[in-house]
């Protein structure tokens, strides 16, 4: 036991006497959370949009007026010929351009063919699906108003609730992915290097001929790494709900218990990689450069896995980050219990224990 | 003496084992997989029914939304419970509730609700769902009214008809917004990565040593660091662009010499940031994380995923610093509006100014003491 915790000090010095590493081991987390936590975000504000009115009545008036005055859009000028409308949306300036048909007013008053076309960039598709729905749902507005005391008969009324997230905040959604990733990422990038260091520098050599097995030699290096993990995933918590806002609405020590046994898995895989690389610049672009793809593809962070080929959501099924990010929303946002998330923590405790195992395996115990 | 420097550098990268392998393969994995998965086709969302009515009106409504499209009824519950627990369960996007009496409330008061509560855990899911509902319940709305007033006969509504076009992707596929990014996304992280542990490695294993004592000047060793990753940035923008035509089929409206002069500058704007890194770090390890925040930081603030325009105030003043957002834009634009040169000259400047800016720090924060 000695011995062992003698090797738990040496890796400590490792990284407490290289002051630069250590800051950015700790600061990267919380500029990274902050950073994203405020950025990530989809609503749809403050567009410019255009007009092309060959009526220039009361009605298309009315309607411009209805659509500058709310906070999505700003109005930016009319056209003067349909023909500009390609031209504008290249030039990248507008997001939005308003097409009224030819006497507008009179048609929809009497005959009931007026016409208004909402041309969106669709480049963008997202943005632009949200900019016609926001316009279409302002020009029915207007008719609304238009009727003024009269009501429209036979109306449905459709009462939307959004649940868990009644303000729609786009935080709510991005926090627990970046999360993830950030834990995930800055956990295996810190143990690539620990094997494959003492490889490249020759001190491996001095700890072969230690008599302390593999197991303990490995064990070692995870631990203080491990306390660097716990004090960044204190950080992460504590800045993800004073600073960005978001609830805890379930138990504060499930979310700690998922997030631990999550940095585990991080961390191991961390020194599998470190185990099976020769130098650290290799173990290095694996673990930053390469494991960044399914953490930010495949974890459902940002694209939705359903719809995903079944080939691709097999693959997702190994991505720890998925089921991090799936148990951090149950606990986090719809407040289940232990019984909605044992699933997720069995999948998880179950890779930590392959991947250690895996890299004990692959430690040699023999210089090439 | 450039040349034989550039040619040490060439001859560094080839004998590396593992640099050769993931300057072609990253590419052209990246650009088979990742389109596939950036997907937001909501053409699935799954909802949950509590129709408490039963009535007519009730079941055409279903069968509407049933027919819409959009949607897939995973279950008809009897109860609000019920429903929710689906919800939880994540099997439902969004429930409908149709309350009791809701026909005979829409016949006799003229007026009767419907509840719609969407589950905004699941991304923008939640909130697509809430609207495209909204929607179908409104056209579903119209649809009896007209027939309805039929028989009733005097009431004059005033109409329009609202019909919203999509240019240049009519059928809004998230593929073709995606692919020009993803290859940007590329493009940066090898030619960001790579030179950012270039110099720092030749500190660790010690042959900067054998740099500092010859009479190689300064602009001369950045030079000779930085073209061979130009060389690296055109090939892998080349597989990119063959990988998108072979596996989608997905050519660029616009030029690709306006897309080459963009790469151009853009490499050597990242890989001078890179640069930048690799002489203040230490060590490889410093190196790796500090690229690593500064390339994720320049993707997520490039509007790659969320548009710049939504991002509050500070950010977007922020992100005038990322050399990615400029690029991205440029590339979307070029591939799918067609966008020339002359529509683009203020982010090619912005670009070319960030390449002399990073370049210029590169040369100078280069020591040759020790």
């Amino acid at each position: 036991m000695n011995q062992f915790l003698a090797f738990v000090r040496k890796e400590f010095y490792h990284i407490f006497r290289d002051t630069w590493t250590m800051i950015i081991l700790l600061v990267l987390p919380i500029v990274m959370l902050i950073l994203f936590g405020f950025m990530m975000t989809t609503e749809v504000k403050n567009t410019r949009f255009a007009i092309y009115d060959p009526s220039r009545d009361v009605a298309t008036q009315g309607i411009v007026n209805k659509i500058s005055m709310s906070d999505y859009f700003i109005f930016s000028g009319y056209l003067d010929s349909p023909d500009q409308i390609e031209d504008v949306f290249r030039k990248d300036k507008i997001g939005l351009v308003v097409v009224f048909s030819e006497r507008f007013y009179e048609n929809m008053m009497h005959t009931g063919d007026a016409q208004v076309q909402l041309i969106a960039d669709g480049s963008d598709p997202n943005t632009a699906a949200t900019l016609t729905m926001y316009a279409s749902s302002l020009i029915a507005s207007y008719q609304q108003d238009m009727m003024g005391e009269v009501k429209i008969p036979y109306q449905i009324k459709p009462e939307i609730k959004f649940l868990y997230n009644p303000t729609l905040k786009g935080s709510y959604n991005f926090v627990p992915g970046v999360m993830g990733m950030i834990l995930m990422l800055i956990c295996a990038m810190m143990t690539s290097v620990s094997i494959a260091r003492e490889k490249e520098l020759g001190t491996m050599e001095v700890l072969l001929v230690s008599p302390m097995r593999p197991v303990q030699i490995i064990i070692s290096k995870v631990v203080p790494y491990f306390v660097l993990s716990i004090i960044n995933l204190a950080t992460i918590l504590l800045l993800s709900v004073y600073v960005l806002g978001m609830p805890i609405v379930g138990s504060l020590s499930l979310l700690i218990l998922i997030s631990v046994i999550y940095i585990l898995v991080a961390l191991s895989l961390g020194l599998l990689i470190s185990s099976v690389a020769k130098k650290q610049m290799i173990a290095l672009l694996i673990s930053a450069m390469v494991l960044i793809l399914p953490v930010l593809m495949l974890s459902g962070m940002m694209f939705p896995l359903e719809n995903m080929p079944w080939t691709l959501q097999v693959l997702a099924h190994v991505v720890p980050t998925k089921w991090y990010i799936i148990a951090v929303k149950k606990v986090m946002l719809q407040g289940l219990g232990f019984s909605y998330i044992y699933q997720e923590l069995i999948i998880l405790s179950s890779m930590a224990v392959v991947l250690i195992v895996l890299s004990i395996k692959r430690f040699k115990y023999r210089l090439e | 003496m450039l040349k034989y420097l550039i040619e040490k550098e060439f001859k560094q990268f080839f004998r590396n084992s593992f640099l050769p392998k993931l300057v072609i393969a990253y590419p052209f994995i990246v650009i088979l997989i990742f389109p596939i998965v950036a997907n937001f086709d909501v053409s699935s969302l799954n909802i949950s029914i509590v129709d408490n009515d039963k009535s007519s009106y009730s079941s055409r409504m279903i069968r509407k939304i049933e027919s819409s499209g959009y949607f897939r009824i995973t279950d008809v519950s009897s109860t609000h419970k019920e429903a929710l627990k689906s919800i939880e369960l994540n099997e439902a996007d969004v429930i409908l509730e149709i309350p009791t009496h809701f026909e005979a409330d829409l016949i006799r008061e003229q007026e009767a609700q419907v509840m719609i509560s969407s589950n905004t855990v699941n991304g923008m899911k939640g909130g697509f769902a809430g609207a495209y509902l909204n929607a179908i319940i409104t056209d579903f709305n119209s649809q009896i009214r007209g027939e309805i007033l039929q028989f009733d006969v005097g009431k004059q509504v005033p109409s329009m008809e609202i019909v919203p076009l999509y240019k240049f992707n009519p059928h809004l596929t998230y593929l073709v917004y995606m692919i020009p990014a993803i290859m940007v996304m590329i493009l940066s992280l090898v030619c960001g990565f790579l030179p950012a542990i270039n110099i720092v490695s030749e500190k660790e294993s010690g042959t900067i040593e054998q740099m500092n004592v010859t009479p190689v000047g300064k602009i001369q060793f950045i030079l000779a660091k930085l073209i061979p990753y130009w060389v690296v940035g055109f090939v892998v923008l080349s597989i990119s662009f063959l990988a998108s035509w072979v596996f989608y089929n997905f050519l660029p409206v616009g030029s690709f010499v306006t897309l080459f002069l963009f790469t151009f500058i853009f490499v050597l704007a990242i890989s001078g940031f890179g640069l930048v890194i690799s002489n203040y770090a230490s060590t490889i390890q410093q190196a790796i994380f500090m690229i690593f925040f500064f390339v994720i930081t320049f993707i997520f603030m490039s509007g790659l995923y969320t548009p710049v325009a939504s991002m509050p105030d500070w950010a977007q003043l922020v992100s005038n610093i990322s050399p990615l957002k400029y690029i991205i834009n440029a590339f979307r634009q070029i591939y799918l509006k067609g966008s020339g040169f002359t529509d683009l000259i203020m982010p090619f400047l912005a670009l070319a100014g960030l390449a002399v800016f990073f370049n210029g720090w590169a040369v100078l924060s280069y020591s040759k003491k020790t």
